[in-house]
């Protein structure tokens, strides 16, 4: 009998000290909850359906921006030109399929894409090859890729905007699937997350490992339910006033592809892996075999993909693209959505849920503070507080755990 | 074959190759493991190490011991890739081997464990046990596996205060990442594990820790070499002894023919007035 007790607390002991890193996202995820409590209280309208799917919409772009930064910002690096580079992309797709080319949609997008990858790329060989710091190299992006992004909007002749009219392109954020198609999609996503976490678990079990106990993983299956329960009954709520618009927008999918994928390549492959090394030990990694410049690189290349998708939806939501986008505050918000969710700047630590958490955040202090009619200057002094404040919890939080970093 | 050196010769030997080797060397270098003859390691002017002749056997330990400067460090480094020597030759196994890069040294069956550990901090046990060489299941990473795997080298070292092997390594106390750093280079299954000042940032339960660990590795047959400052932790747990001394090695043998006063004066001095008339047997 003694024998099971310690057993258990010694397993329990255990299981505390594996999970201590998790804790990291329970105290944004609070802060979020007090922040949209806040503003409910203030208005009703917050938690309206109409909205929720707005800021919903409105955080996509942040969430996108911060995972391309993510893959930098684990290494250590950032890139201040992603911003400019998802401006490039969306100018890209619209000029090509919308204004005297009139490309089909999909060669626009492709060849959106791949520019941004490319100058991605681009970054970092310059990173790379010149060994000079990826502050420096991408700030002279920031700013140079501006120089480029208003000279290809306004060359177009269309008084510094280009309106977009593609319908694909547009219902990437303004369509949305069927209620039915919605309830599919978060039904299949819930499921498939349960059934990996539930399969993962009996393999380690089998293999005599310690695992999660099984109330955890009931628990957070149910939570996951419950969340997506939450997200198509915001969808599917009618949210016009004068014709009936309902279902999940196409720009939520998109995102979680992105996210999935990501998390997939960070998590389960060696080369994520190998990026975790080389912001934790770059010297460390290198001993060990790793072929750190080909990592490095594949990171900035993957940001700048990530960037032309952030572009798309961009365009997607504004109906066309403007050569006054502020992407330099863009990014800079994008940088902190990362750093508020959790991930560090100095390398090593981060998840791209990180991005969704934080994306969230930066979004709903806007969306927020208009309901209540608070002005842009207040706006930017709270979005301020709650990055400090933000990393300030993290930090604490993180200090009496075993995970150091 | 016995032979009687010079134990108080200087680090140029003046003779060939054929005469007895003046830091107590075995003639012949096909009995031993790892055997280096005639090292030189120069920087520009600047002579690191003259001409350098060491004996590593398998399943002992050999304490490399010396002043700060005296060239520890860089010896190793040519022995584990970094650097390349400027003359000598490296035999292993009795044949000549040429160690141009780190991955040379791995291929042959050498783990280096650096001061510094060359850990990541921000990865768990079993990430830095694998890193660089991971195992996959269909592309994706072999979590299970690699746990199993790490949890049973450490078993099999006796390393029982980590409680989980999914522990970050920051958060482990500097014996115990010691421990994790010797326990991926026998992961590998090398077959000569250097050790460069192990014991130096531990206190002393860590150190015992460290000191047993290695005593384990030796007892497994796998040859240890170990830089150390300290003469506690040398007569503790050496089999052999090198000592250095400006460059060059100025005595070796079995640690029965030292003691702490002639350790120092051959690590101070380059000679050692107490065993000037003791006959070495330069082999075991």
């Amino acid at each position: 009998m003694e024998e099971v007790v310690e057993a258990a607390s010694r397993l329990r002991l255990q299981v505390k000290r594996i999970y201590q890193g998790d804790a990291g996202l329970v105290p944004i995820l609070i802060g979020l909850a007090a922040l949209v409590a806040y503003f409910q209280i203030r208005n009703s309208v917050f938690l309206s359906a109409s909205n929720l799917t707005n800021l919903f919409v409105q955080s996509c772009y942040f969430i996108l921006l911060s995972m391309g930064e993510i893959w930098l910002l684990l290494l250590g690096e950032i890139d201040l030109s992603l911003g400019f580079v998802s401006g490039i992309g969306a100018s890209t797709a619209v000029i090509l399929v919308d204004t005297k080319y009139h490309w089909p949609w999909f060669i626009a997008v492709l060849l959106a894409l791949a520019i941004t990858t490319a100058i991605g790329a681009l970054s970092g060989f310059l990173v790379i090859r010149l060994r000079l710091p990826s502050f420096i190299v991408t700030l002279a992006g920031l700013l140079g890729y501006q120089g480029v992004l208003i000279y290809i909007v306004d060359k177009q002749g269309t008084g510094g905007v280009v309106p977009l009219q593609n319908k694909y392109i547009y219902d990437m954020v303004n369509g949305n699937l069927t209620p039915l198609a919605t309830w599919i999609f978060v039904i299949a996503v819930v499921a498939f997350f349960s059934v990996s976490m539930l399969r993962s678990d009996r393999r380690r079990r089998t293999s005599g490992l310690v695992t999660r106990p099984a109330w955890v993983t009931i628990a957070k299956i149910v939570m996951l339910a419950g969340a997506g329960l939450a997200v198509v009954l915001i969808f599917n709520t009618d949210r016009a006033t004068f014709t009936v618009i309902k279902g999940m927008p196409f720009a939520i999918p998109i995102v979680m592809a992105v996210l999935a994928a990501g998390s997939l390549i960070l998590i389960k492959t060696k080369a994520g892996r190998y990026i975790y090394a080389i912001g934790g030990n770059s010297e460390a990694a290198r001993r060990a075999g790793v072929n750190v410049n080909r990592y490095r690189l594949m990171a900035f290349t993957l940001a700048g993909l990530t960037a032309g998708i952030a572009g798309l939806i961009y365009c997607s939501r504004l109906g066309g693209i403007s050569d006054g986008i502020d992407a330099g505050n863009l990014v800079l918000e994008s940088v902190a959505a990362a750093v508020i969710g959790g991930t560090s700047l100095f390398g090593g630590r981060g998840k791209m849920i990180h991005a969704v958490v934080g994306g969230l955040i930066i979004a709903t202090i806007p969306n927020g503070m208009g309901l209540i009619g608070m002005s842009a200057s207040t706006q930017y002094i709270a979005t301020a507080l709650v990055l400090l404040a933000a990393v300030t919890i993290d930090s604490v939080a993180r200090r009496g755990s075993t995970v150091t970093v | 074959m016995e032979i009687t050196p010079e134990p108080n010769s200087s680090a140029t030997p003046s003779d060939g190759r054929d005469a007895p080797r003046g830091s107590g060397a075995d003639p012949s270098p096909t009995q031993h493991l790892l055997s280096l003859r005639g090292i030189s390691k120069n920087f520009g002017p600047v002579q690191a190490l003259q001409d350098c002749d060491l004996d590593v056997p398998a399943g002992q330990v050999t304490a490399l011991i010396g002043d700060n400067g005296a060239g520890k460090s860089t010896l190793i480094k040519c022995i584990s890739g970094i650097y390349a020597p400027s003359s000598g030759q490296i035999y292993w196994n009795g044949k000549e081997v040429h160690v141009h890069t780190p991955r040379d040294s791995a291929d042959l069956g050498i783990a280096t464990v650096y001061q510094d550990l060359a850990l990541c901090d921000n990865l768990d046990i079993v990430e830095n046990m694998y890193l660089g060489r991971e195992e996959s299941r269909y592309a994706l990473l072999d979590e299970i596996k690699m746990e199993l795997a790490t949890k049973k080298t450490l078993a099999d070292l006796s390393v029982t205060t980590v409680q989980s092997v999914r522990q970050l390594v920051g958060s482990l106390s500097g014996g115990q990442r010691q421990a994790v750093a010797v326990a991926r280079a026998v992961m590998r299954e090398s077959q000569l594990v250097i050790m460069d000042e192990p014991t130096a940032a531990l206190g002393v339960s860590q150190t015992k820790l460290v000191l047993e660990l290695i005593r384990t590795l030796a007892d497994r047959g796998i040859a240890v070499l170990v830089i150390s400052h300290n003469l506690m932790d040398v007569f503790s747990v050496a089999d052999r002894i090198a000592v250095m001394y400006l460059g060059a090695i100025v005595h070796q043998g079995p640690i029965a023919n030292y003691d702490t006063t002639s350790a120092v004066e051959l690590i101070t001095t380059g000679e050692s007035k107490s065993i000037a008339s003791s006959r070495l047997s330069a082999s075991l």
